[in-house]
């Protein structure tokens, strides 16, 4: 789509967009360069000398074994906070579409979690889930469980898990919502009257009609599970105990800033671009453009 | 309406599933808050004695006093008063969200109402950076933020992260729907490009705005990574960094109360832009996705 009348002026647009170009190219694009250049060289330990070695750090990543572990603990986590922020979220939607009044302070405090910072998200959850002291930790106990985040790597998982998940659900709930508003009510009650159950209603027309909505969430929360969850794994366990609960994101920081290992923390950083160019094209492509509210 | 009472009763009993799982969920999704919050009005004996009350508690005015004018610690390590944190955030969260603003509805401007050599080019170069969230440039960025010695520094907390593809979309978008009568008019008028963009597009453009405020303010005063790599110093700290500092990760004693209250602090002013600001929050979310 183009405009038809525009103006004539020929210095002006390249000072408006100066700005923007500028800081595009000192902060992403000479970065991101780097990064990949970087991903192709070899520095021994003692920072001397430098050597080209092409696309060897990414077999040597590839083939780490604790990559590899982190890639699957990634995909574990990503499906976790996936699926746990989404599943209430349909449910709390099709009930709030149900009821006449409400919705809309219903919305308010729900979509609340998701103005929190994910570190606070983190915070607030990790207190909950405290050994000794924690408000869901002492009944847990009282149970007989034997729960210590600090300890038990599955245990520090849920956490985050958790922690990651509430934030998200208010964000799907509005777009499920909006999604249910915009089927046409006539449909339901031609079912109704056809005498299909409650259930069979969902199932038969409103599930299939939100799948655009259903997959467009899809792709936001699994990058929001692998991109944005840093925050909530930092402040809550560190990536530990050991290293359960350490994603890429987390993996690429750690290994670049901490263990200072540049050719393969730049490679990793590479993959993770790539991940991103993924989901990105995913969802511009192939994701229907949605309800309006 | 003939008969108003019958189906408001009979409606009434069918929401009553509906009212019931929504009560869960409210409940589930305020617990902690409400747990975080009562934990900030406590002392510490009273945290630690399972299992914590579920009542506020009378420490609210000391708890949240100290915390904002003292600090909180963690083992040997010492925090900023809340109160210079939530200062740096501020600064932060509405430089980057005014920054972003600014400078998308330019470039989105140039783009949309002028013909130049590389147009389509400078508009993927912004389209790009989508692809390219700070996450995947970690060391490199950090290297250039040296270089430039903005380690540190407000204009390195925020300069960075101004870039914005999004909001560039989005007003790339709505100025697209501005009639070509308007435009004519206006040069008809003689107004000249500048002229026309204060007098026209911008009033036309508050709705929109607005929406993108809300959501570019969360985005800066939640940022987490970023005021990690650049603000080192305890004087640049953020509150959300603040905060998670003040947990002990290697499971010695916390200060609980103190962290709850810096917690409480940390997440009271962008719940406060979503409650107060819904109407354009939920315009924000759902443009800036498309």
């Amino acid at each position: 789509m183009e405009r038809k009348v525009v103006y004539p002026q020929k210095v002006l647009p390249y000072l408006l967009l100066a700005p923007q170009i500028a800081i595009t190219l000192v902060f992403f694009f000479w970065p991101a360069g780097q990064a990949i250049w970087m991903s192709t060289l070899l520095q021994d330990p003692l920072g001397f000398s430098v050597q080209f070695v092409g696309l060897e750090n990414f077999e040597a990543v590839l083939k780490d074994t604790a990559y590899v572990a982190t890639l699957q603990r990634t995909f574990l986590f990503s499906f976790g906070v996936t699926a746990l922020a989404m599943i209430p979220a349909l449910l709390l939607a099709v009930m709030v579409d149900r009821v006449v009044r409400g919705a809309t302070a219903y919305r308010t405090v729900l979509v609340v979690p998701y103005a929190i910072a994910p570190a606070v998200a983190g915070a607030l959850w990790l207190f909950l889930f405290q050994p000794s002291i924690g408000t869901i930790a002492y009944p847990l106990r009282l149970l007989g469980i034997d729960w210590n985040p600090r300890i038990d790597g599955t245990d520090a998982m849920i956490v985050v898990v958790i922690a990651s998940a509430w934030k998200q659900i208010g964000y799907n709930f509005l777009f499920f919502l909006a999604g249910l508003q915009s089927i046409p009510k006539s449909l339901l009650e031609a079912a109704a009257i056809d005498g299909a159950s409650e259930v069979r209603r969902f199932w038969t027309i409103v599930f299939p009609l939100l799948s655009p909505t259903t997959f467009f969430l899809l792709v936001i929360n699994i990058t929001y599970a692998f991109f944005d969850t840093f925050g909530v794994i930092h402040a809550v366990t560190q990536g530990g105990p050991g290293k359960s609960t350490e994603v890429l994101i987390y993996k690429a920081w750690y290994d670049g800033l901490i263990a200072q290992d540049l050719g393969r923390s730049s490679a990793q950083a590479v993959i993770l671009m790539i991940i991103v160019i993924g989901l990105t094209v995913i969802q511009f492509r192939y994701v229907e453009r949605r309800v309006h509210y | 309406m003939t008969s108003p009472v019958l189906p408001a009763l009979k409606s009434s009993r069918r929401d009553l599933i509906p009212h019931l799982v929504i009560a869960i969920g409210i409940a589930i999704t305020a617990f902690p808050l409400w747990v975080a919050f009562v934990a900030s009005t406590l002392s510490n004996p009273e945290i630690a004695q399972a299992p914590m009350p579920l009542l506020p508690g009378d420490r609210a005015i000391d708890n949240y006093g100290e915390a904002l004018m003292q600090g909180g610690r963690s083992g040997r390590i010492l925090t900023p008063p809340v109160w210079e944190m939530m200062l740096n955030s501020t600064v932060m969260a509405l430089t980057i969200a005014l920054g972003k603003i600014v400078i998308s509805i330019l470039s989105a401007y140039a783009v949309v109402f002028f013909r130049f050599p590389f147009r389509m080019a400078f508009f993927w170069m912004i389209f790009i950076t989508l692809m390219l969230p700070v996450e995947v440039r970690i060391v490199p960025t950090i290297q250039v933020i040296t270089n430039l010695n903005l380690m540190n520094t407000y204009a390195g907390l925020t300069i960075p992260l101004i870039a914005s593809a999004t909001a560039t979309l989005l007003f790339r978008q709505f100025f697209m729907t501005i009639p070509d009568e308007l435009v004519e008019a206006a040069k008809i008028d003689g107004a000249g490009p500048l002229k026309f963009f204060r007098d026209m597009v911008l009033p036309l453009s508050v709705t929109n705005i607005a929406a993108l405020f809300v959501i570019l303010f969360l985005y800066g005063w939640n940022q987490y990574l970023w005021p990690l790599l650049i603000g080192t110093d305890a004087r640049m700290q953020t509150i959300v960094i603040g905060m998670s500092k003040m947990i002990d990760s290697a499971g010695g004693p916390t200060d609980w109360n103190m962290v709850m209250a810096t917690a409480m602090l940390a997440l009271l002013p962008p719940v406060l832009v979503v409650v107060l600001m819904q109407r354009w929050f939920v315009k924000g979310l759902v443009e800036t996705e498309k």
